[in-house]
């Protein structure tokens, strides 16, 4: 018995670096945003004065209130949405491919992923060029100017400073999501792939026999089958979207009319370009109550399977 | 099933393995060709053409401008990394074969670190900084990126631990080690691959990474991807400097990837199967 209770010391000692800093930096500064986000340190005075009068949640219905913020909830509703399907059809499809092992199969395996090494700050900068509209239509710039070249000018459009919007979707996301699924596209088809070599291949043989259609085995038999995966795939792609500070900040910004603002460009340039430190904080808070309805029950449901 | 493919599917299939690679492949072709161009070249209306002579002026340019950064971002990134990683090799070895009550609950705890969105600590983490005389050093961004790093190298190590038999550690125990002597001699040497793949994991993601960065640097201590985006603020966008800045930042971590390719993706999966 105190053989055991020595043992337990012994581990927390172990994890206790851990645990001290893991408390402040986590829980410590979680709650320091809370308490920020309800006072008024919207001006560099009130923050230099710490001045103490809370104002309980004014901040947050201020936020909900402004344009800016509902702007970008659209914007990242749209943008996880199709960030997400763009993702998991591509991915889906390259696996279902892969998976028959084609001659130099490897070969593309290995180029649809590289893209996952690479920071979303040098995606932003690349595909920022690329998608770089010019003057229409006397002056065509980037992927545009392409498109004149190959005499397909119907496609040429403003791209990422175009402002026009269809119910709350704003055209100009098209570019920033193009951009965040060619980076994320390659992990669906890893996931997928790693779970479709784990299917017993007689089983889907069986299936054909049976005169099932390739799109019946699909979807009545590799999707179900995948549902778990699939389903970890989404979970990381939101939360990556809503992640997805360095990619806009290096490609776009937050656009004109912030077309393509999300909360994260938000709360960046009102906590360190204009002193507006509580609503910076109510809008950190809002995008983790955001995560958190996303990943709590994700998380309880899978260390209930365990 | 492969034999039974007709010769229309076989070509579809390479029709649209061949158009996504192209998709994959159209960033690179615009970074290289651009890069290698000479500034009076980089005119708009050539951008789609390969150089009509290679120039590394771009990258001359670039190389003088951010070479500090590159030396800033490893002088970062291996301290973070081989830190962050041992830790959660102790963490991990710890929560799988010394469980005390409360572990699994503090394992918990532990594990809701790498979920937050980093927005959520952002401005008191600046303000802690500041107070403790860290902030715009590349010690205060080593310390920011091991501890924010603990969670998922811990999971990475428990999880690889837990496949462990407690048996073995129980022999040992009899044998009259104790939880030093068997995470030395036991647990560490069987765990090299599991580094492997953390190093590589940790060493992508702090290199990539860019809110810290740019939140808590200052122009002597900026990482190699703050200081690229920098490198658009100037008057004049050299387009070949710029996309000369962009393969210099994403060199090091594409040799990673094109070297431990396997572990890369280990690392990837690993990273996304949560519990």
């Amino acid at each position: 018995m105190k053989r055991k209770h020595k043992e337990s010391l012994t581990s927390l000692a172990i994890l206790s670096p851990s645990i001290i800093t893991l408390a402040v930096f986590v829980y410590g500064f979680i709650s320091r945003s809370v308490q920020i986000s309800m006072l008024d340190w919207d001006t560099f005075g009130s923050f230099m004065r710490k001045a103490k009068d809370y104002v309980g949640l004014k901040n947050y219905i201020g936020l909900l209130q402004e344009s800016r913020f509902q702007t970008d909830l659209w914007n990242t509703l749209y943008f996880t949405l199709f960030f997400i399907l763009g993702c998991l059809a591509i991915g889906i499809l390259l696996s279902l491919i892969l998976n028959n092992k084609p001659k130099g199969g490897y070969f593309f395996q290995n180029l649809y992923l590289f893209p996952m090494a690479i920071s979303f700050v040098v995606t932003g900068t690349v595909w920022r060029w690329i998608f770089a509209p010019g003057r229409l239509p006397n002056d065509p710039r980037g992927i545009n100017l392409l498109f004149e070249q190959l005499g397909l000018d119907a496609l040429q459009w403003g791209w990422f400073t175009s402002t026009s919007s269809f119910m709350g979707f704003n055209v100009a996301l098209v570019a920033v999501i193009i951009a965040a699924v060619w980076q994320y596209s390659g992990y669906t088809m890893a996931m997928w792939l790693a779970g479709l070599r784990g299917i017993d291949q007689q089983l889907i043989e069986a299936a054909r026999i049976d005169g099932a259609s390739k799109w019946q085995v699909f979807t009545k038999i590799l999707f179900p089958i995948q549902k778990p995966i699939t389903l970890s795939a989404i979970i990381v792609l939101a939360h990556v979207s809503l992640k997805a500070f360095a990619l806009i900040y290096a490609m776009t910004g937050s656009g004109p009319n912030n077309v393509t603002d999300i909360p994260a460009v938000y709360m960046f340039e009102a906590t360190f370009r204009s002193n507006r430190y509580s609503t910076g904080s109510a809008i950190a808070i809002v995008l983790l109550m955001m995560v958190g309805l996303l990943i709590i029950p994700y998380l309880v449901n899978s260390f209930k399977e365990e | 099933m492969d034999d039974k493919m007709t010769t229309r599917e076989k070509v579809l299939r390479y029709a649209i393995l061949i158009a996504f690679a192209v998709f994959f492949l159209i960033p690179m072709y615009v970074l290289l060709s651009t890069s290698l161009k000479s500034f009076s070249e980089v005119s708009i209306n050539t951008m789609w053409q390969l150089p009509s002579s290679l120039s590394f002026e771009g990258f001359r340019e670039a190389f003088v401008k951010l070479a500090p950064n590159v030396l800033n971002s490893f002088y970062l990134v291996i301290p973070a990394t081989l830190l962050s990683a041992i830790m959660g090799s102790m963490n991990g070895y710890v929560l799988s074969h010394w469980k005390f009550k409360g572990s699994d609950t503090l394992f918990a705890l532990i594990l809701f670190g790498m979920f937050i969105p980093y927005q959520s600590v952002l401005f008191p983490l600046v303000q802690f900084m500041q107070t403790i005389g860290l902030y715009g050093s590349i010690p205060g961004l080593i310390l920011v990126h091991v501890v924010y790093g603990l969670p998922i190298t811990t999971l990475m190590f428990r999880n690889y631990y837990q496949d462990v038999p407690d048996a073995l550690t129980e022999a040992a125990k009899v044998d009259g080690a104790n939880i030093f002597s068997i995470y030395r001699h036991i647990f560490f040497p069987i765990s090299i691959p599991s580094f492997v793949v953390v190093f590589i994991w940790q060493f992508t993601n702090i290199w990539n990474e860019f809110l810290f960065a740019v939140s808590l640097t200052d122009t002597q201590s900026q990482p190699i991807t703050v200081a690229l985006t920098n490198l658009a603020g100037s008057q004049v966008v050299e387009w070949n400097v710029q996309m000369s800045g962009a393969i210099i930042t994403a060199l090091p971590t594409l040799l990673v990837y094109i070297i431990f390719g396997r572990y890369f993706i280990k690392g990837m999966l690993a990273g996304s199967v949560k519990g």
